[in-house]
């Protein structure tokens, strides 16, 4: 199954390193990964997205939290959250095909942000889903270039997310 | 006062209580030596002879003493020769720290003379690791290493050590207290968890312990004989966990898993209940996991949350250290109904009698001289006072064996990455650490020649390490895989040429007995024990002589080949 997974971790060199390293050593798959600051500078959030069974993905989150640099640990995947990727798509534009383009465009609330005689650069941004519904539709046009940041997600409910670290081997509440 | 980098690190390690370090020079750690010489009343250092030497001595001192084993090398070469000690170290969590000189901070990533990006190596071989780039963080950086070294799960830390920060200087002061944000080990069991385990252990009549190394990191030894004594529990151990449990003890059943007992093998697939304490379910000791344990519940006390349901999945998990939990186990067993637990476990350990009885650990006396018989000739004449290594092989199996331990940190072997070349300079750091106690590295011939080299630090600092080879001038346990699963193709096992290990020990200044025939086995233990000189005694044994019981790869516990 898919999952979400939300890492604060020191804003220190060498933490993407370990993180990355711990995936390709352990065998785990990464399906995109983000890395960005946040308000506490001294902090990064990193959002990655995984694929694994309940035992895969109950390992992945806790050999996150073993690396020293890791902070707190959020599986988002089956919480209430919201996520969206952006996409730069160099799709071909000729002068019959033009208007079709734009109307897609304007249908995924994108944005062209670069013309050239034979092509546009559109920027589209959402959730998976509707990433792949545009890509499908500008498809027939010939897309020339592709860029995804993959996706950043942010919980609905609590700050930082729904579940508080999970250090802790998961345990029943007395 | 400002201090220069140097003496920073070297006032560090004093504060953090080091008193050895094992080390090797070189061009990056030129300041740090030549400080090192206003440190030397306080600061003993052993010069190796190669740098995996230094690693595995420090890693030997530490795993005799408990107290964090540090190492000392230069850059580029110097700490890449570290890497399979450090690699040893981590998957036995033994706390290290190491020290590596580093080319000048404007110089690093230019590919300089001896640069290595030795932080990018070992970054999935330490428990953490660091590249000190100023020397104003020098000082708090050391006390982290030591403190991620020696808490929660215990393991090698590398401090690259840049030669400019070495010369740099800032005002010192030792951070008296530590708090890591990212970094909370958990020492308690969730004492709901604790109370749900001692109820099925009331309740099991079949329970059997199984102890890994955890329980001699957390000097647990004590609390889990009371429990396997006191509730009438079998025990059996990993490798890592043997001298956890008094070897000689009526409800000790061996070693568990591939070279296990009979006894053991058949107790951990028949028992209703596993109690795992400090051990990781490693594939050498499940076999086939599927088939492994099948009718058990089970209980995975340790302190690494990552172990738990990581190979098996677990019924009652609990995170904590091994004593702590140990301890409140014992004292929740009191509010339970007193019971005589002999006696409900009686046909339990009846059974247990019986395949103890039936398939005891033997081998079959022939012409030549048999390994188990040296082993065990050891064991007769030293006791239990005694510090054993290992190399890796044929003769760490049999030494796990035919060795009856009966005190923690008294066997030191590398379990996890099985290092060859470990033992020897293992052997010399443990000595180190307990200069009047008998050392003896149990080697074979193919281990004990990847750091032979270190006999010349055993010689110099007159070291009384004894090391008993026992040779069959081959790769025995490679070869032993060789006749059972390549149809005796014995492709590259067998040693054409074998250097005269009596002739060799003379060379380096220490003294070399040989034995050829059983007879000749006791003089020779007893005279390398009348010496306070490092010994080499050459056994020289039945190269036939194969390690069983024995379970294929791969194959369930109970498909075990017997003698």
């Amino acid at each position: 199954m898919r999952h979400v997974i939300s890492v604060l971790v020191d804003n220190q060199p060498g933490v993407l390193s370990r993180v990355s390293g711990l995936f390709s050593g352990r065998g785990f798959n990464i399906e995109s990964l983000n890395v960005a600051e946040t308000l506490d500078p001294s902090i990064s959030r990193m959002t990655l997205v995984t694929r694994g069974n309940d035992q895969i993905i109950e390992q992945i989150i806790k050999q996150l939290n073993k690396l020293v640099n890791v902070i707190k640990v959020f599986d988002l995947t089956g919480s209430d959250y919201v996520d969206r990727e952006m996409a730069l798509i160099k799709v071909n534009a000729n002068a019959s095909s033009r208007a079709e383009v734009l109307r897609i465009v304007e249908i995924f609330r994108g944005r062209v942000v670069d013309v050239s005689p034979k092509s546009y650069t559109l920027e589209v941004t959402g959730d998976d889903k509707k990433m792949r519904a545009a890509i499908d539709l500008l498809a027939p046009f010939g897309i020339m270039e592709i860029v995804r940041t993959g996706p950043v997600a942010i919980s609905r409910t609590k700050k930082n997310g729904p579940n508080s670290s999970q250090r802790r081997e998961k345990e029943p509440q007395d | 006062m400002k201090k220069t980098g140097a003496e920073i690190l070297l006032e560090s390690l004093k504060q953090e209580g080091v008193d050895t370090i094992f080390g090797f020079p070189g061009g990056a750690v030129l300041n740090i030596y030549d400080t090192l010489l206003r440190y030397s009343e306080e600061i003993r250092h052993i010069l190796v002879r190669h740098e995996q030497g230094a690693v595995h001595a420090a890693d030997g001192y530490a795993r005799s003493s408990g107290k964090v084993g540090v190492c000392l090398v230069t850059s580029g070469p110097g700490a890449t020769n570290t890497v399979t000690g450090v690699a040893t170290a981590y998957m036995d969590s033994v706390p290290l720290v190491v020290l590596t000189g580093q080319v000048p901070t404007l110089l690093i990533g230019n590919d300089a003379f001896q640069e290595a990006d030795i932080v990018g190596i070992t970054r999935p071989c330490t428990k953490h690791n660091y590249l000190v780039k100023d020397v104003r963080d020098l000082a708090l950086i050391v006390k982290q290493a030591f403190h991620l070294a020696r808490t929660g799960r215990p393991g090698p830390i590398l401090v690259d050590l840049p030669k400019d920060v070495m010369a740099d200087s800032t005002e010192f002061s030792y951070p008296s207290k530590i708090k890591m944000r990212s970094y909370n080990p958990t020492y308690q069991g969730h004492a709901g968890q604790i109370k749900r385990a001692v109820k099925l252990i009331a309740k099991a009549h079949k329970p059997l312990i199984y102890a890994g190394g955890g329980v001699i990191l957390s000097n647990a030894s004590k609390e889990l004989t009371a429990l396997g004594q006191k509730f009438s529990i079998p025990v059996t151990t990993t490798l890592m966990g043997l001298g956890s449990f008094p070897g000689n003890h009526p409800l000790f059943l061996g070693m568990v898993g591939m070279h296990g007992t009979f006894p053991a093998n058949m107790s951990i697939t028949h028992c209703d209940l596993l109690i795992a304490i400090g051990a990781r379910f490693d594939d050498r000791v499940t076999g086939k996991v599927e088939a492994f344990s099948p009718h058990s519940k089970k209980i995975h006390i340790d302190i690494d949350p990552t172990s738990i349901s990581k190979n098996v999945p677990v019924d009652i998990p609990i995170v904590g250290d091994a004593k702590n939990v140990l301890k409140s186990m014992l004292k929740s067993f009191e509010e339970e109904p007193a019971q005589d637990w002999s006696k409900m476990r009686a046909d339990w350990l009846k059974q247990i009698g019986e395949w103890k009885r039936t398939s005891p650990l033997t081998y079959n006396s022939g012409p030549g001289l048999k390994p188990q018989f040296v082993i065990q000739k050891i064991n007769e004449i030293t006791g239990d006072d005694v510090i054993i290594t290992t190399e890796v092989g044929q003769n760490q199996m049999w030494t796990a064996q035919f060795f009856s331990f009966t005190k923690p940190r008294t066997l030191i072997t590398s379990g996890g990455l099985g290092t060859m070349g470990f033992g020897f300079p293992a052997a010399i750091g443990a000595q180190v650490a307990f200069p009047e106690k008998i050392v003896i590295d149990i080697a074979g011939d193919g281990s004990f020649q990847m750091n032979v080299q270190e006999l010349a630090t055993a010689v110099q600092y007159n070291l009384p390490v004894k090391v008993a080879i026992l040779n069959n001038h081959c790769l025995g346990m490679v070869r032993q895989w060789q006749q059972l699963f390549c149809d005796k193709r014995y492709s590259h096992t067998v040693f054409e040429v074998i250097p005269d290990f009596v002739k060799l020990a003379e060379a380096y200044g220490a003294v070399g007995l040989r034995a050829t025939k059983s007879e000749e086995v006791e003089p020779v233990i007893r005279e390398a024990l009348s010496l306070r000189r490092p010994v080499v005694m050459d056994f020289v044994i039945d190269p036939s002589e194969c390690v069983y019981p024995m379970v294929p790869a791969g194959a369930p516990l109970t498909e075990m080949l017997l003698v």
